[in-house]
Formats: structure tokens, sequence, C-alpha cells
């Protein structure tokens, strides 16, 4: 014990200095989301709604509408599963607010407060760490569908690019969700609030049936929702199709959730005691 | 000698309940400053503001020489906090949650590995370090709590409560480690319900009470606000209880008391009585096993200063929920 606290204490100027270097917020935030990762692999059932929603999804959507709607359930998937990739990847945004309003609480956010680190470095680090939620839920998806029949008709980069679309929305979800975890006290009503919002966000588009036989206001809504954006420009990158427009719309949704929602969630976690 | 942290007049509000009423706190470098209350006194308010976590409403607030509102990060760069609820995390293992601490702190990464395993090691956690945090006992989480807060070699080490909920010989363990840091000139702030933890570890003690320092001294100071040393005398022969009952009678004025078998004590006045009783009893030729001049312990200065002893269960029934 004396030995080691009596050493030169040189450490806080190293400190000091080392805080200087470049990409402090990065360096802190990627050790904070290894932290998210790690915990979430040591706590495996956290990743069991992003495994069995897709299953539950495609098998439910596909078999109670795929004949109806495009005659047989093979078919469908191929509308329904590059769609089902993005409103997939948003649910599963919802819980990087629910894990950050319960995280507020401990006193381990305490010691990263007093600690000199960016103030953004904790909400960075839970945006990335659930970034494993995402890639499980659209690799369940793809796997499962494809036992039921759906195929991707580009290549495997436009497939990729289009997942990473739908990831990258998901992100910029998520600060949203991190606003309402810094704001709410209890994370049980940070998933209540989330679910007002994802639902006509991702159940309000032309996921599951063609816009034609919707009413007009809520084509309108259609033409501004960011999911439907993503959701086409996946299907453009999956199946075929158009693909500049959507995806250049869904990169500026992603960008502007982001520059809004990133610095009130920033501010709303300083703020909060 | 010069001032570590220093708060002047600190006021904290929330709403309209104010925490802290223009509160005094100081501590010269490698001194431990106690600062004593019950729950609900404002101590961890104090802490949260001393570290950072809090901004004050009133009053001027420095630590390490930079004023906590103005340069928040300097002084976060020579504090360590080990805050009333365990700072750790439960999913990591202890080795890695010191391993976060460290890249938080851009240490480097050889020095990490050194500087955590040693910390380990001094808190006899080697063992336990590739555990998850969840297995640990309360002592152990204490322990890597703080190993957690000296990764960085804080000059200043603020300890909310580290003691509550701990047994006995935890506690003492715990008030070792505060020892040794500060014979190596760390500086530490040390909040407490334990009137006894304070008078172990502490230099001076600022005792506080609904948001206000009620008295600041050191402990003997504290202890002779209230007065009454009491001289207690055990006679080798159990026999001569009687005569010393006699002589402390005849010198102090009063009627001794035996608060264990074989035991007599008195309340003394002034600071002769005790060196006449010890005369008398050579004179009579009575040999003693026990012979001390006690000062009454914190408990009592706490009742006296406040008027209600530090046991909260009392306030508890009190105020409204």
């Amino acid at each position: 014990m004396t030995a080691v606290l009596t050493e030169p204490s040189t450490t806080v100027d190293a400190i000091a200095s080392a805080a200087k270097r470049p990409f402090a917020l990065a360096r802190h935030s990627l050790a904070l989301a290894w932290r998210n990762l790690v915990k979430t692999m040591r706590n495996p059932e956290q990743l069991l709604d992003v495994t069995l929603q897709p299953i539950i999804f495609t098998a439910m959507f596909g078999f109670l509408l795929g004949g109806a709607l495009a005659g047989d359930t093979a078919a469908y998937l191929q509308t329904l599963v590059p769609a089902l990739a993005v409103m997939l990847t948003l649910f599963a945004s919802i819980q990087s607010g629910v894990n950050f309003s319960s995280d507020l609480k401990t006193g381990l956010f305490d010691r990263f407060r007093s600690m000199p680190i960016g103030r953004s470095a904790p909400l960075i680090g839970a945006v990335l760490g659930d970034g494993i939620r995402y890639v499980v839920t659209i690799v369940v998806l793809i796997g499962f569908s494809s036992i039921l029949g759906f195929r991707i008709e580009t290549d495997p980069l436009s497939a990729l690019a289009g997942c990473l679309l739908a990831i990258g929305l998901g992100f910029a979800l998520s600060w949203v969700f991190l606003l309402l975890g810094a704001v709410m006290k209890e994370p049980g009503s940070v998933q209540g609030v989330a679910f007002i919002v994802i639902f006509p966000l991702t159940f309000g588009t032309n996921m599951l049936t063609p816009v034609d036989t919707m009413p007009g206001w809520l084509q309108a809504w259609m033409n501004v929702n960011p999911a439907v954006h993503a959701m086409d420009a996946a299907r453009g990158l999956m199946i075929g199709g158009p693909v500049a427009g959507p995806v250049t719309a869904t990169l500026l949704w992603t960008a502007g959730i982001i520059a809004v929602f990133a610095p009130l969630a920033v501010r709303a976690y300083r703020r909060r005691t | 000698m010069s001032t570590a942290f220093q708060a002047e007049g600190l006021v904290k509000r929330f709403g309209d309940f104010t925490a802290l009423h223009g509160v005094d706190l100081a501590a010269e470098e490698g001194t431990v400053l106690g600062v004593l209350g019950p729950n609900g006194a404002g101590k961890t308010t104090a802490v949260r503001v001393l570290s950072t976590l809090l901004r004050p409403d009133g009053g001027t607030v420095t630590v390490a020489g930079n004023d906590v509102v103005r340069h928040p990060d300097r002084v976060r760069r020579a504090i360590g906090l080990t805050g009333q609820f365990a700072s750790v995390d439960d999913d990591l293992t202890g080795m890695e949650n010191l391993t976060l601490i460290g890249r938080l702190l851009d240490l480097r990464g050889g020095e990490i590995k050194s500087r955590a395993k040693r910390l380990l090691a001094d808190f006899d956690l080697t063992e336990a370090a590739k555990r998850t945090v969840k297995t640990y006992s309360g002592g152990m989480r204490r322990r890597l709590d703080l190993a957690a807060s000296l990764m960085g070699r804080p000059r200043i080490v603020f300890l909310d409560e580290p003691t509550t909920g701990l047994d006995p010989a935890k506690r003492e363990e715990l008030w070792g480690v505060v020892r040794r840091l500060v014979n190596d000139g760390t500086t530490v702030l040390l909040t407490t319900q334990y009137l006894e933890e304070a008078d172990a570890l502490a230099d001076a003690i600022s005792v506080i009470d609904h948001g206000r320092v009620i008295a600041h001294g050191t402990p003997a100071e504290l202890k002779r606000i209230v007065g009454g040393q009491s001289i207690v005398v055990r006679p080798s022969d159990p026999a001569d209880l009687d005569r010393v009952d006699r002589i402390l009678s005849e010198f102090t004025g009063r009627k001794p008391e035996s608060p264990q078998r074989g035991v007599l004590a008195v309340p003394a006045d002034g600071d002769l009585v005790f060196t006449a009783v010890v005369s008398e009893l050579a004179l009579a030729g009575i040999g003693v096993t026990e012979l001390s001049l006690q000062l009454p312990d914190l408990d009592d200065v706490f009742f006296k200063l406040t008027g209600h002893t530090t046991s909260n269960d009392n306030e508890k029934a009190e105020v409204p929920a």
C-alpha cells in the first residue's frame, strides 16, 4: 500500500497533459462503449428481445399477410424484410434510453461526472455500445427470413449498405431515447413514452401495405417520416429499385436528428443532479 | 502548509428546500477533515459540490487551488470520489473496473495494468480481480470503490460515508487505508455518521446539522466544549473500592458511580483534581490496575450541540414523508 501511494506523484501532471492529447472524447467514448458491450455480453438475456423480435415479426406478418397481399409468403417477404430491418433497428434503439436511465441512478455515473472526461462521453458510449443490438437483430432477421424464402436481389455490398443505413438511423433515434432517459426518473416510463414515439414512426409507413388506399393525411405523414425513407432505401439496396432519393433523405434525417437531439440529451444529462 | 480545499458561505438549494445555509469547510494539505452529522444534515450535498457534481447557489468553493464553478475540469484532475453508493460496475470484474477508470484518466496501457494490479493487491482483492463485482461482499466492494478513486493518484480524496453498512472489522480495515493515504500526503474529506470514526481519523471535525456547521475543531476541542472529564479508577484489590470511593468524593465533591464491576468513575472539574487524586491514592497505598482521565465521547458532544442524538430514528418518525 505505502509503496504504491508514495510513488512520485507526477501522474497528476501526466493526466493533465494527457487529457490534452487529441481525440480524448473519442477515446473516452470508446472506453465507455466497451463497458456497455461487456455488460451486454455478461447478461445475454439483454439480447433476447432483439433475437426473438425478428423471428416473431417475420413469421407473424409473413404468414398473416403474405398470402392476401402478395400471393404467397416468400413473395411478400421480399418487400417486408428490408422494411422490418428498419423497424427492428428502431425498436432496438429504445433500450439505450432505458439502460441510460437506470445507469444514471447508480453511483458509477457520479464517478464519471467527477472525472476529467467530456460530458458527452458517457452518452456517446451508451449509443455506440448498443450497436451490438442492431447487428444481432439484423443478422437474425436476414438469417430467419432466408429460411422462409427471402432472397437478396441486388448484391451483398448493397444489402450491407442498406443494413448500415438502418443502423445509422437507429443510432440517431437512440439520442431521442437518451434524452428521455436523462429527463425521466424511471427506466420503465422511458420505455412507455418511447413506444409512443416509435409506433407512429415504424407503423405509419408502407412497411406492410401499399400507400394508395390510405387517407391523405397519412400519406402526408409518410412523405416526411424518416422511417419511410429508410425503408424505401433499404428496399432499393436489397431488392432493387430507386436508391439515390431515399438514401439521401435518410442520411439527412439521420444527421438532423443527431444534430438536434444529441445536444439536448447532453444538456439534460449535465443538468441532472 | 497550504489549503487543499475550502468552501466559504456555501449555499445549495433544491427548489424551495435549502440544503446548505452558508457552510464553511476547509482542510490543510495532508490532513483529514471529518464532516460529522446525521442523515439529511447536508454532508453528501457538500461533498457533491466540492467534487463538481453540483453547482453551488452561493459562496465560493476552491479545490486544489481552482474554483469549482469556473474550472471544474482542473478540480476533477485533482480529486478522487468515493460516493455513498458503491460507484463501481457490478457487471465488470474488479480488474475491468479499474481498467475502465484508468482509460478514462488517459493513463497509458502499461501503467493501467501495473497500477490496477498493485491497488488490487493493496486492497486484498487480487484473488477476486477476475470475478464480477456482483459476487463481491460489501466490504470488498467498498475497497474496490476506493481503489478506483485512487487510480489517478488524486491529491484530494472525498469519502462519503465510506464505512456505512460495514461490520466493525471491515471498518477498521478501511480506517487503516485512510491513515496510509494521509501518511502519503493525500488530503481526505470524510463524511460520517459515526462519531467514533471521526474521532479515530480526523485532524479536524466540522459538525453539520440541518445544513449548517454548528461546531468546528479538533476532536479534543470538541470534547472540551462539553467539559466534564471523568476520572476512572480500578483498584487492584476490590476491597479498596470503599476507600477509593471516599477519596474521589472528597476531591471532586461528587458521588462516584460504578460503570463496571470493580471500577469507579466520577466527573471532575478543573485540571488539578486528577493529579491530587493520584497523589492521594499513592499516599493511601492503594494499587490500581486502571487509572485514567477520560474525555466524554463524541456522542455527548453531539447531544450537547444539537439537542438531539446522532441516531436519526426519532427524527425520521417526526419528519412527515
